[in-house]
């Protein structure tokens, strides 16, 4: 139940409507291997969003190739489940039917009604199965989110900085969540963050992004045992390096331009 | 220790204390009550007026005989009032027992008590200086008591009126409903739908409905169908516009998730474009409800062989400015009533709203 995606040599150039050229994404490689929980980290505007859309078939790039277990990425699936940074809970639905909503929309309702029940107490929902949206809090909301992506039964769940809008506690609750529900899907994981602590506690491997143009500057092996303890010496180490690493790629100077 | 303890008494002492004390609003029971009093008494001293204060003006009080089931029932003009009057009393009694049980009821009952009983006092005074005494110039100012002669001199013209307009209301607003829905989707989904029916609609929408009646009288078969004809198009103009800008605001994440989830592109309208311009539908049908009351009173005085318009017009031909009345009172309430239906299917197709919109 998990994929590995592969992605060699891609290029995103965002043009706006002035005819102002962005390159968003400049020869990216990347292999993700099936049941890995990897992170992208790297500072704002430096692609994380882009290669997440890419990978999850929102949009196409100019050039290269993402392919999963070996077939190529032409638009979006519910195998590649996503979930958005905030927001993206359709209002007009009570929280059963925003989880539901994919079981629907694929026509399996009926045979995994049953199911629904399994997801809403998966993300620790039960008695909300009526509630709307706006009545719920924001940590919640993100817990509806994923168990929504959860329900197709995704081998690879993509996550756009679920937990960027949420307070240290809710955010270190939803952390444990999500590794409990990878350790019992074994889903790929890929999730975007910006928080160097949250990519170390959860991730096998940590991909360090730089922006203008964007592109991966290195990929950290987190070897650390689990479950990992944020106050760990090890912890504390792995997290010093990889600041000095973003010092490193801000103090260097920047020979590469677009026009 | 000792002080820890008193300290920790006094909340308790005070909480029951207050327990104790009754509340003088809404809860209580006792205050709802008079204010159900309150209400009805409003209509009370009107009925006792129009029994006990003496008719000093020269105003003939004709007795009509109404057949009710096979009963033959002579009715003054005052016996038709009073009837009405005790109606009213009724309805708000039951009204003010029914929010017993329920905290929101109650409590806009006892709000709107005062304005019910001032009704009520209006129609006592109106009575007096209308009929009584007959202070206003007349045929112009008759008092309620003659607005309530014209349903015994009329009451089955009335009804077939009322009826005719109900009739032309629901067929007009019903297709004007459907097609401005169903052409709003088109224009807001369908880019190139939008570059050739939105301009025509933006234009054609500012004309209001009934300048177009002299085409609809003489190229539609009927005059009933041409009053349909411009309910339609001013119901029609007015959601379209609303449905599409509803439709095409729908947030573009909305959309990714749906697609991402497994939608197609049916189920990406169905399912997401439309509930989404759900709360703009409704803002259409509510606005464009307000223009076909217009339309379709307007079209009735101007060309109808019958609805309530067309009643105030031939009433106003003989003078019978107390059958004008009675008709603006028939509308008021026949327009309430279908204002609140509306409201009430809004309030349950938009629940998830609920608390995110201020009322
Ligand atoms: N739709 C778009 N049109 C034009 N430029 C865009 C668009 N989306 C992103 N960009 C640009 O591409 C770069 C990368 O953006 P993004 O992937 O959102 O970064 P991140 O998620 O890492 O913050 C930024 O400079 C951003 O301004
Ligand atoms: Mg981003």
């Amino acid at each position: 139940m998990s994929s590995s995606i592969n992605i060699s040599q891609v290029d995103r150039i965002y043009t706006d409507t002035d005819g102002k050229t962005v390159q968003a994404l400049k020869n990216v490689d990347l292999d993700i291997r099936a049941g890995e929980f990897i992170s992208l980290i790297g500072p704002s505007g430096c692609g994380k969003t882009t290669l997440l859309r890419l990978i999850a078939g929102l949009d196409k790039p100019q050039s290269g190739t993402l392919s999963i277990d070996g077939r190529r990425i032409t638009g979006v699936d519910p195998e590649r489940g996503y979930v958005f940074q905030q927001g993206s809970l359709f209002p007009w639905l009570d929280i059963e039917h925003n989880i539901a909503y994919g079981l629907r929309a694929r026509g399996q309702l009926k045979q995994k009604k049953a199911g629904i029940s399994e997801y809403i107490s998966m993300v620790g929902l039960d008695g909300f199965e009526k509630s709307y949206p706006h009545q719920i809090s924001g940590g919640m909301a993100q817990r509806v989110a994923i168990a929504r992506a959860l329900i197709n039964e995704p081998k690879a769940l993509l996550l756009d900085e679920p937990m960027g809008a949420l307070d240290s506690f809710t955010r270190a609750d939803l952390q444990d969540k999500l590794l409990e529900l990878w350790k019992g899907k074994g889903t790929t994981m890929i999730l975007v963050t910006h928080d160097i602590d949250e990519a170390i506690y959860l991730s096998d491997r940590i991909v360090i992004m730089t922006p203008r143009p964007g592109k991966i500057s290195r990929v950290i092996e987190v070897d650390l045992p689990r479950p990992r303890h944020r106050g760990g010496v090890e912890f504390l180490a792995m997290r010093k390096e990889i600041l000095e690493l973003f010092e490193l790629a801000q103090a260097q100077p920047q020979p590469e331009y677009n026009i | 220790m000792n002080t820890a303890t008193v300290k920790l008494s006094a909340p308790v002492k005070e909480s029951s204390h207050e327990r104790t004390k009754a509340v003088w609003n809404y809860k209580n029971n006792a205050y709802l009550l008079l204010k159900i009093l309150l209400t009805v008494s409003g209509f009370i001293v009107a009925i006792a007026v129009n029994i006990f204060f003496p008719q000093k003006a020269a105003v003939e009080i004709k007795d009509y005989v109404l057949n009710i089931f096979g009963l033959n029932i002579s009715l003054t003009m005052n016996d038709a009032y009073i009837f009405l009057l005790a109606a009213l009393a009724v309805f708000y009694l039951a009204a003010g027992l029914r929010s017993w049980g329920d905290k929101d009821s109650r409590k806009k009952y006892s709000k709107n008590a005062a304005f019910r009983f001032a009704l009520g006092i209006a129609l006592a005074v109106w009575d007096i200086g209308g009929t009584k005494l007959q202070l206003f110039a007349q045929p112009f100012f008759p008092g309620p008591a003659q607005v309530a002669e014209a349903y015994l001199a009329d009451g089955e013209y009335v009804l077939q009126n009322t009826l005719y307009s109900l009739r032309l209301y629901a067929a007009g607003f019903s297709c004007g409903v459907l097609l401005g829905v169903g052409t709003g989707i088109l224009i807001g989904w369908f880019p190139k739908v939008y570059y050739w029916v939105f301009p025509i609609l933006k234009i054609t929408g500012v004309v209001p409905a009934v300048a177009w009646m002299p085409f609809a009288l003489t190229l539609l078969p009927n005059s009933f169908t041409a009053a349909v004809f411009l309910i339609v198009i001013c119901a029609w103009f007015q959601i379209a516009f609303l449905t599409a800008q509803g439709i095409q605001s729908t947030p573009k994440q909305s959309y990714e998730a749906a697609r991402i989830l497994g939608s197609n592109s049916a189920d990406l309208i169905f399912h997401v474009a439309i509930p989404h311009a759900m709360p703009d539908i409704f803002t259409g049908i509510t606005s464009a409800n307000a223009m076909a009351f217009t339309t379709l009173v307007m079209s009735e005085m101007l060309g109808q062989p019958g609805g309530l318009g067309y009643y105030i017009n031939q009433s106003k031909v003989w003078s019978a400015y107390y059958k004008v009345l009675a008709a603006i009172v028939i509308m008021a309430v026949l327009f309430s009533l279908i204002n609140h239906i509306i409201g009430r299917i809004q309030k349950h197709t938009l629940r998830w709203q609920e608390g995110v919109v201020k009322k």
